[in-house]
């Protein structure tokens, strides 16, 4: 597998906050990255950095190309859809397909009209006109007939009902990707992304807390239910996370031996919210 | 690469085109046709005014150059040369003036255009999709130069030429509902003369208007709120430094000409006739006829230091407002 981002020691000061704390990762090619933190963390700034739009301290090579001095080279092969929104207002479905269709290189106006077919947008309609699921919709369109091999998607769905994210993450997975491409994901809604992702990292105050790939998530962590006679031993085993269901509590436990765990009760793998929940505790505090 | 080059720019001058439609084509096509409007409605008050009073604008014209009977044709076969070329440029003159109002409207598009060409783009967010695509700040920015010094004054030259020509046929064909043959009148103007001056100006006016749409490009840049208060601000308050200290002296000059050579430089320069108002052509050729619009007269500005000066200056600052564009990060 090759690395198509490679980040080391990548560190972004703003005035008077650290936005990114001398990072280290790498992601390699043909996954679903979710890039998960709380607000404020340094999600977005990772991003602008990979994206060549900010400025940073160390080393960052996406695809073989420093964001700073080549991103005219690099945009060829990366795409990214910012935030629901960004599209100009005035432009209308017909021109913003003719002006990709232009100037990029890698773009493919039958399979872009295709998915245009299959939403209600209209060739003459303005993204003024439109819903921001709509919005969305022709984003997506536009994005999924360039045929990138990193596309970073930073809350894409945000502010979209449940029918649109559903459709949103669908046909990413379902007509985008594949092997060749990778992808990079931030949210806030992790349910919805969990199923998708290969790879997770979890990022606070600019520090990278957890980079693991979603089979490691299930060796190393473990949900345990138990009764309460047994509370006491589970706490011994210095669970990361308690909270209570029903009269029984719910362990989350990292790295423990899997043996004693399931002589505590019956153990579930942890969803990646409950995980997130018990990594950032303390946040806001 | 060469062509694909080519083909961006000339699909990002065409986006600029179509985001900026009302101000480049819709502006100067109604500008022109109001005036033709107010005009035809001047002249048709001024008949059914002329008509309830008796009065005959034939006949008035003839009684007063000859005291006598006769109709203006007879006046006009009477004419010498100069009286002739006196109508002619009177004819010239109403052409120029259906294009002045054209330009002066070309001259706010221009310059409010500048103002907001890249901050829109910032503070509605779109400048994200945009820079999600494979294009240069270089590129962007430069199709943006272009359409504000070539495009727009291209389109309002052309709609200029047309309301011209317009007025031109409008005044003609109502003097000759008072007995003058339209054609022997027509050959009195010089369409052809004026048509060329005005696309002769657009390479002049572009070089001209560098350091207004750069200085007005680069606060588009580079303001994080209000460029248009920045734009306006910065060079009026450094004049009024200027001025209240004297600084010039320093350098053998006066404070006006910090106003004159860099305060109105680099705001009013994208006002097309600008660099006329500054030069000596005008006292130079007289007032006398329109000679200062030709083209021979108007290039004289090639050879002056002011106008290449303010070409450096307004690379600089479209450079300035690319780095700007490049790295300038709004959070």
């Amino acid at each position: 597998m090759s690395a198509i981002v490679t980040a080391r020691n990548l560190s972004k000061r703003y005035k008077n906050t650290v936005a990114l704390d001398s990072v280290d990762f790498q992601i390699q090619s043909g996954r679903i990255v979710g890039l998960i933190g709380p607000n404020g963390a340094g999600k977005t700034t990772a991003l602008k950095a990979i994206l060549g739009l900010t400025r940073f301290d160390g080393e960052l090579s996406v695809l073989g190309y420093d964001p700073r001095t080549q991103r005219d080279k690099l945009m060829e092969q990366v795409c990214f859809i910012a935030d629901v929104a960004v599209l100009p207002r005035w432009i209308r479905v017909r021109e913003a397909v003719d002006f990709v269709a232009h100037v990029h290189p890698r773009f493919d106006r039958a399979k872009c009209e295709a998915f245009l077919a299959r939403t209600k947008l209209t060739p003459d309609q303005r993204v003024r006109q439109m819903s921001k699921g709509m919005i969305v919709q022709l984003h997506l369109a536009l994005v999924m007939a360039i045929d990138a091999r990193l596309l970073v998607l930073d809350e894409p769905t945000l502010g979209l009902d449940i029918l649109y994210r559903k459709q949103f993450y669908q046909s990413l997975l379902e007509d985008y990707f594949d092997e060749n491409k990778t992808i990079i994901i931030t949210t806030h809604q992790v349910e919805e992304v969990e199923h998708i992702l290969t790879d997770l990292m979890f990022i606070r105050d600019g520090k990278i807390v957890l980079d693991t790939d979603m089979d490691a998530v299930g060796d190393r962590f473990a949900e345990v239910m138990v009764s309460a006679d047994q509370a006491a031993a589970a706490r011994a085993l210095k669970p990361i996370d308690e909270r209570q269901v029903f009269g029984k509590s719910i362990f989350l436990f990292d790295g423990a031996d899997r043996p004693t765990l399931e002589a505590l009760g019956e153990i579930r793998r942890p969803s990646v919210s409950d995980l997130f929940v018990a990594t950032m505790k303390g946040t806001y505090a | 690469m060469k062509t694909l080059a080519g083909n961006q720019m000339y699909w990002l001058v065409k986006r600029e085109f179509w985001e900026h439609r009302g101000g480049f084509l819709w502006a100067p096509l109604v500008t022109g046709g109001i005036f033709l409007l107010l005009n035809i409605m001047g002249i048709i008050t001024a008949e059914v005014i002329g008509a309830r009073h008796g009065i005959h604008i034939g006949e008035l014209g003839a009684a007063k150059q000859h005291f006598g009977g006769g109709n203006l044709q007879s006046v006009i076969s009477q004419m010498d040369a100069g009286d002739m070329s006196q109508v002619g440029m009177a004819l010239d003159m109403a052409m120029y003036s259906s294009m002045a109002l054209i330009f002066v409207v070309l001259g706010f598009v221009v310059f409010f255009y500048c103002l907001g060409a890249i901050y829109d783009e910032r503070r509605d967010r779109s400048i994200l999709f945009w820079k999600s695509l494979p294009l240069s700040d270089t590129e962007t920015v430069i199709s943006k130069v272009l359409s504000a010094t070539l495009v727009a004054p291209v389109i309002a030259t052309a709609a200029g030429i047309a309301a011209g020509i317009l007025q031109l046929l409008i005044v003609a064909t109502t003097l000759s509902f008072h007995g003058i043959h339209v054609w022997q009148l027509l050959m009195l103007a010089h369409p052809v003369r004026v048509t060329l001056n005005m696309i002769g100006h657009i390479p002049l006016y572009l070089l001209w208007a560098l350091p207004s749409v750069g200085w007005l490009m680069a606060c588009s840049a580079w303001a994080r709120t209000k460029p248009f208060l920045w734009a306006i601000a910065l060079p009026v308050a450094t004049g009024l430094l200027v001025s209240w200290f004297g600084i010039m002296g320093l350098f053998n000059l006066s404070a006006s000409w910090f106003w004159q050579n860099i305060v109105a430089r680099a705001l009013f320069s994208a006002f097309p006739g600008a660099s006329l108002v500054g030069s000596d052509d005008l006292i130079h050729t007289g007032n006398n006829n329109l000679d200062f619009m030709n083209l021979g007269n108007a290039y004289h500005l090639l050879a002056s230091v002011n106008l290449w000066i303010g070409v450096a200056a307004g690379a600089a600052l479209i450079a300035a407002a690319i780095w700007f564009r490049r790295w300038r990060d709004d959070g």
